[in-house]
């Protein structure tokens, strides 16, 4: 499913070349639910940006479901976020003074599919069931809880039936019990629905409900590159 | 479908923030009203202007009849005698750009009332038309003659301020009766003041009959009766004069037609000629077309052959056309410079708010890319909005621009005229500075990366 190879990133601030990652290479197979943790400044969030198509390697091959993407142009990754990647983030990210739904419906604008009006809004309000909002569909951010706000912003990010959800800290702002709530979430949507998800976090208790840590320092991987492990937790 | 959804996109950003879409929508609301507004006002006074103008003459046309030239001696324009009534009758007619037309008969006599006499500097025999040719027609007492009076030749008059003063000492003339070579008039009306014109010419000097009378009576009497006046210098009198030297000599007023030509087309025998015929166009910009069919008019009439030169000479009053026309375009040219500034500030305005609106909103644009909006997108929604936005504030900018240009035709009384040209324009620009100052900011959104702009607080 993913697949990275020596994957390099360097930054230039002026005179200065930065290297961020040093030659990342991974392995993550379809179905799986994987952490990437690491400390701050380790390459962690650059990598997730290269996972999550938003940003291009310096060096090295990124296979996703079976295409070489490292040399796409912006256009290009649009559409492949649009379709296969969904994003889950730490601040959630839903447009002030819009309502859940319509915060659900958003990244349909910009989807290639020909969907009636109609479509749109029963997919959006059967993702909103699934997460369990049923009935906050009408209220904006401002009157939703942050467990809430979060399950608005993940079933944003499955409106457009990803294969692959990239979690960046989706607890870092919520409390131990609502975070237990989304991570069991996420397990489930990982079993049931079978998608990809990549759970980015600094944090070893969030970490551990995934099947394969990867752990990533000075902007190479210390440990779980895989292949995955036989039989991991289910 | 999808243009359904950008616009829905746009709508809903812009009801997101209603303060901010208000204030936006100000400079093109106040950009737009001004332009429709000063249009309106100033195609008003433009219509004034050339009212005044049409008053002062601009429009009017003269028809003099053309040069006599016999045995190599040329008497110069107006010695011929060609022009006759009906073909004042005809122009009116047949010529569709022209709005009115007088004949006029000249004398240059004296006038009596009581122990007082006067020479006035004009004395027209004419019809009631001529008033509305020279826009002379509300009258300061009494009323004006008729057709009626025309056609009897009736013996009354209209007179200016200035025979009243010197005649009556400014007491109402109205009833009284004058002397005009011993053919006693009554003073039926007075004209309004109008002053000298641009020759230094008293034009209230002036005593206004039928044509018929000052014809029949005071012109045809100078044949026979003697003169009143020591002064008598008018073509008229002076062609009378001749025939009264010569009894048998017979004027010839038209090119003499060969046996041939008499024989093809008989030509009726005019009685009677006109000293000059006064006509005006419909509007300062007829006046070309005007002397076109004019000229064409009366050559079909006088049967003259394609190489024969006209026997009349029409005159239009170039300088003041000439002023008319650049004070008009002056006046346009100042509009459209008010017009242009008001928008560029509006525009500016828009831009403005807009680029402000694309940093506030670098979070949001950074989270429409990551699920998957190309730059395109971001464009095409910026400038939505932005053309959303002037096409809203132009059409409250044309309601408000109606609505204040009523307010002052109807509180201060200046002259406004609707203009469509001016809305429309409104429109069309409003929706072009909209694309034109709305594209820098779209096209800076749409050039962020989107890790940046998710990254932005």
């Amino acid at each position: 499913m993913i697949e990275l190879r020596d994957i390099h990133k360097t930054y230039h601030l002026g005179e200065v070349d930065l290297p961020v990652l040093k030659g990342v290479s991974l392995n993550i197979v379809h179905g799986e639910l994987v952490a990437l943790m690491g400390v701050s400044g380790s390459g962690k969030s650059t990598l997730m940006n290269i996972l999550g198509c938003l940003d291009h390697p310096t060096s090295g091959e990124y296979w996703l479901d079976g295409r070489e993407i490292s040399r796409l142009t912006a256009r290009e990754r649009a559409r492949l976020r649009n379709r296969i990647i969904g994003f889950v983030f730490q601040n959630y990210n839903l447009l002030p003074r819009t309502t859940a739904l319509e915060n659900v419906l958003m990244p349909l604008t910009y989807t290639k599919e020909n969907l009636s009006e109609h479509q749109k809004k029963e997919r959006a309000t059967q993702l909103l069931q699934k997460v369990g909002l049923a009935d906050r569909i009408n209220h904006q951010p401002s009157q939703l809880s942050g467990g809430e706000q979060q399950r608005v912003a993940i079933a944003r990010s499955l409106v457009n039936h990803p294969r692959v959800l990239l979690a960046d800290e989706p607890t870092g702002n919520l409390d131990s019990r609502t975070s237990e709530e989304l991570l069991q979430m996420f397990q489930q949507l990982n079993s049931a629905d079978g998608i990809t998800i990549i759970l980015v976090t600094h944090d070893p208790g969030v970490a551990q409900h995934a099947e394969r840590i990867i752990r990533i320092k000075d902007g190479l991987i210390e440990s779980g590159t895989g292949p995955p492990r036989p039989g991991g937790a289910a | 479908m999808k243009s359904y959804g950008i616009l829905k996109t746009a709508s809903g950003a812009l009801r997101r923030n209603v303060m901010r879409t208000m204030l936006t929508m100000l400079g093109i609301v106040i950009g737009v009203a001004a332009v429709i507004t000063m249009m309106e006002i100033g195609k008003g006074a433009t219509m004034a202007i050339q009212r005044t103008m049409a008053s002062m003459g601009a429009n009017t046309l003269v028809i003099l009849p053309g040069a006599a030239n016999t045995g190599g001696i040329n008497y110069g324009v107006g010695s011929m005698m060609t022009l006759t009534p009906q073909d004042a009758d005809a122009i009116v007619k047949e010529c569709p750009a022209i709005g009115s037309v007088a004949p006029i008969v000249r004398a240059r006599t004296q006038l009596v009332y009581g122990n007082r006499n006067w020479v006035p500097t004009y004395i027209y025999g004419t019809t009631p038309s001529f008033l509305q040719v020279r826009d002379w027609t509300d009258m300061d007492q009494g009323e004006a003659f008729t057709e009626h009076d025309v056609r009897n030749s009736s013996k009354v008059c209209i007179i200016g301020q200035t025979i009243v003063r010197e005649l009556f000492g400014g007491q109402s003339p109205i009833g009284k009766e004058v002397r005009i070579r011993n053919v006693v008039f009554k003073v039926i009306g007075v004209l309004r003041k109008k002053g000298a014109n641009m020759m230094g010419m008293d034009q209230d000097d002036i005593l206004l009959a039928p044509w018929t009378t000052i014809k029949y009576r005071v012109v045809a009497s100078s044949l026979t009766a003697a003169n009143q006046s020591a002064t008598n210098t008018s073509v008229s009198t002076e062609v009378n004069t001749l025939s009264k030297i010569y009894p048998n000599l017979q004027q010839n007023l038209y090119p003499v037609p060969s046996a041939t030509e008499q024989a093809d087309v008989p030509q009726p025998i005019r009685f009677t000629n006109v000293d000059n015929i006064l006509t005006a166009a419909r509007s300062g910009s007829q006046i070309p077309s005007a002397i076109q069919q004019i000229t064409m008019l009366l050559r079909e009439r006088h049967r003259l052959h394609t190489t024969d030169p006209n026997d009349f000479n029409v005159r239009d009053m170039t300088e003041i056309t000439k002023a008319l026309t650049s004070t008009t375009e002056l006046i346009t040219k100042l509009l459209l410079c008010v017009a242009t500034i008001s928008l560029v500030v509006g525009g500016i305005g828009i831009m403005n708010i807009m680029l402000v609106s694309v940093t506030e909103r670098t979070h949001e644009i950074g989270l429409r890319m990551a699920v998957g909006a190309e730059p395109a997108d971001i464009l095409r929604q910026f400038l939505t909005e932005a053309v959303v936005l002037c096409l809203l504030g132009g059409t409250m900018g044309i309601v408000l621009g109606r609505g204040s240009s009523y307010i002052v035709s109807s509180v201060l009384h200046w002259p406004t005229a609707a203009s469509v040209g001016a809305i429309v324009a409104a429109v069309v620009v409003s929706a072009s500075v909209g694309v034109l100052f709305g594209f820098y900011p779209a096209w800076k959104a749409s050039r962020l990366d989107p890790i940046d702009a998710l990254r932005y607080e």
